[in-house]
């Protein structure tokens, strides 16, 4: 088997049937949400009061806007990641395994389109009293 | 074999020790912080919407119970951080001796107590005087 040229290409990806791109994209987006937790953590607790408009001129700095997306755009990507293993490991039967995965997906993009609009929102102004 | 008369490995053979409770627990804070996540996403929604949807959403984090999870969250976060290092040093091919392996879970147990309660204390001081 091994030397043959197919024995490099599998052809079962596994249960999920999406061989190992989560597992790379999992690896890849907690390595950089390390730095990025870091930052937005500090940056949040520097500031001098939570209030709305305090919060607000923060997001409106371009590139804590950026780095908010990005954070928020990583986190989705890297829980529902999580998740799907973890539904994938307990949820056997296969119709309730891949609604799960289904529901998963969904409100992830959900979380992470409210989040986006809300930080480009404010980032270009809105959000003012 | 039929499905349901299949051994369960490996839920039920596993003697509880300190690889599988360091593992089942980055499960747990992966889930605790998935949660975390919603409510971030739901603050970051009420600073949009204006004063008044931040102003509910400000008396809501002060709630006690809500600012004693946000806290722990400090801790959750702190724990699937360092045990998530350890687990990219392991993906990586590095760490994986029995001995460095048990070492590392003792640094990643003292890191998160040292890193949360840090990060938690800091939370609970800081927003008593905000928001």
């Amino acid at each position: 088997m091994i030397g043959d040229p197919a024995f490099g290409q599998p052809s079962d990806c596994g249960p999920a049937r999406h061989g190992v791109g989560g597992w790379w994209t999992q690896r890849l987006t907690a390595l950089v949400l390390v730095p990025l937790v870091i930052w937005s953590a500090t940056s949040a607790l520097r500031l001098r009061a939570f209030d709305q408009p305090s919060l607000a001129a923060w997001m409106r700095a371009p590139w804590n806007a950026l780095a908010l997306i990005a954070l928020v755009l990583i986190c989705a990507a890297h829980s529902y990641l999580g998740l799907r293993v973890i539904v994938e490991d307990y949820v056997h039967a296969l119709s309730w395994r891949l609604a799960g995965v289904a529901l998963l997906q969904s409100v992830h993009w959900a979380l992470a389109a409210v989040a986006v609009f809300a930080i480009l929102h404010v980032a270009l102004g809105g959000g003012a009293a | 074999m039929p499905m349901r008369s299949r051994p369960l490995s490996p839920f039920l053979h596993y003697r509880w020790q300190y690889t599988n409770t360091l593992s089942i627990l980055h499960r747990v804070t992966g889930v605790g912080l998935s949660v975390a996540f919603v409510f971030l996403v739901y603050l970051i929604a009420a600073v949009a919407r204006g004063p008044q949807a931040f102003a509910r959403a400000a008396t809501l984090s002060a709630h006690p119970l809500v600012r004693g999870l946000l806290a722990l969250m400090a801790i959750t976060f702190a724990y699937h951080m360092c045990n998530g290092v350890r687990h990219l040093l392991w993906d990586a091919g590095l760490g994986l001796e029995r001995s460095q392996a048990r070492r590392s879970a003792w640094i990643v147990v003292l890191a998160t107590l040292i890193l949360g309660a840090t990060v938690a204390t800091i939370m609970l001081l800081h927003r008593g005087g905000a928001a």
